[in-house]
């Protein structure tokens, strides 16, 4: 088994209410030296056999990210521990 | 007439949506997400709700429905076509609709009666109101807030592709105060508030919703003059 993951963010001229709201929490914490926290979302795809990137980045294309909002990334993951 | 209204799990207003369809004089006939089949409808709407929990995105699991791959097919050879909140997100999902619908700007989900003014009358789902008219509809969303590239947003506005905005408020963050959009044919219309909501004097702040209904009947039997019942 083998098993590629897929980040998708938002394009950077996107607006993340958000990331915002996150961002404008942190000094409530005492952290005062970030500009800014965008958020995105992490997918795990586990193959069955081989892991096929090109499989991955159609599923991601089609389903997982929007591209009219969103950009994304697929990698395949070394040696990762796949139930 | 014949306006079919898709239910997906999840979907919360598709009996508003049969009622107002029914109020306005037409039969609603309910599509069910996982049956190709048409049944022969002459128009459709997709409802509001949160179809497959708005999972991964709002609307992004509902456009692989079976039902839709039909409606697709259809909406582009010229069914008039109506979604909703979650069935504007659909819309925009598969690529019907230029854009796409986001988080409210301010995070919160807005749930009021919402002023709105028509642009665009020359659509199947508009035609019966005027340019500039004033109407007031309920709003109720948590990701209605509508963006697209700003090439996309000229283009919308130089098109007369606008159909409705929002005025005395914008509650979601929406670019440019965008309500709802059409397609280049004018058969597909995307709308976040809820028309559905506002046919009646007891439920509804208005009877303007009732207008889009009527809309898609009076240009159904114009269509029906000019092209022998053919869409």
């Amino acid at each position: 088994m083998a098993r590629v993951v897929v980040d998708v963010m938002l394009k950077p001229e996107i607006l993340d209410p958000q990331g915002q709201a996150v961002a404008n929490a942190l000094p409530r914490l005492g952290v005062t030296d970030v500009s800014s926290v965008r958020i995105g979302r992490r997918i795990e795809i586990d193959f069955t056999g081989e892991a096929d990137l090109d499989r991955a980045r159609e599923i991601a294309d089609k389903l997982l990210a929007n591209p009219v909002i969103e950009d994304y990334e697929v990698r395949l993951v070394e040696g990762a521990e796949v139930a | 007439m014949r306006i079919g209204v898709v239910t997906f799990p999840g979907s919360l207003d598709d009996g508003d949506a049969a009622r107002a369809a029914r109020i306005a004089g037409a039969e609603a006939v309910r599509l069910w997400h996982g049956d190709p089949d048409l049944h022969g409808v002459d128009a459709v709407v997709l409802p509001g709700g949160f179809s497959y929990g708005d999972y991964l995105r709002c609307g992004a699991i509902a456009r692989f429905a079976p039902v839709m791959e039909s409606i697709i097919d259809a909406a582009r050879g010229g069914l008039p076509v109506l979604g909703i909140c979650n069935g504007f997100q659909v819309l925009c999902e598969a690529h019907l609709l230029p854009g796409a619908l986001t988080r409210n700007q301010h995070l919160h989900f807005r749930n009021r009666d919402q002023w709105l003014k028509v642009e665009a009358t020359g659509t199947a789902w508009t035609n019966g109101f005027t340019p500039g008219q004033e109407i007031l509809i309920p709003v109720k969303n948590g990701e209605g807030c509508f963006v697209a590239d700003t090439k996309t947003l000229d283009a919308l506005e130089a098109e007369g592709r606008v159909i409705a905005r929002y005025i005395k408020g914008n509650p979601n963050g929406s670019q440019r105060d965008i309500a709802g959009i059409t397609n280049e044919a004018g058969n597909v219309v995307g709308i976040m508030p809820h028309p559905e909501h506002a046919v009646e004097a007891l439920t509804g702040p208005s009877l303007d919703g009732l207008g889009f209904f009527t809309s898609v009947l009076r240009s159904l039997a114009k269509d029906g003059q000019l092209a022998g019942g053919q869409q």
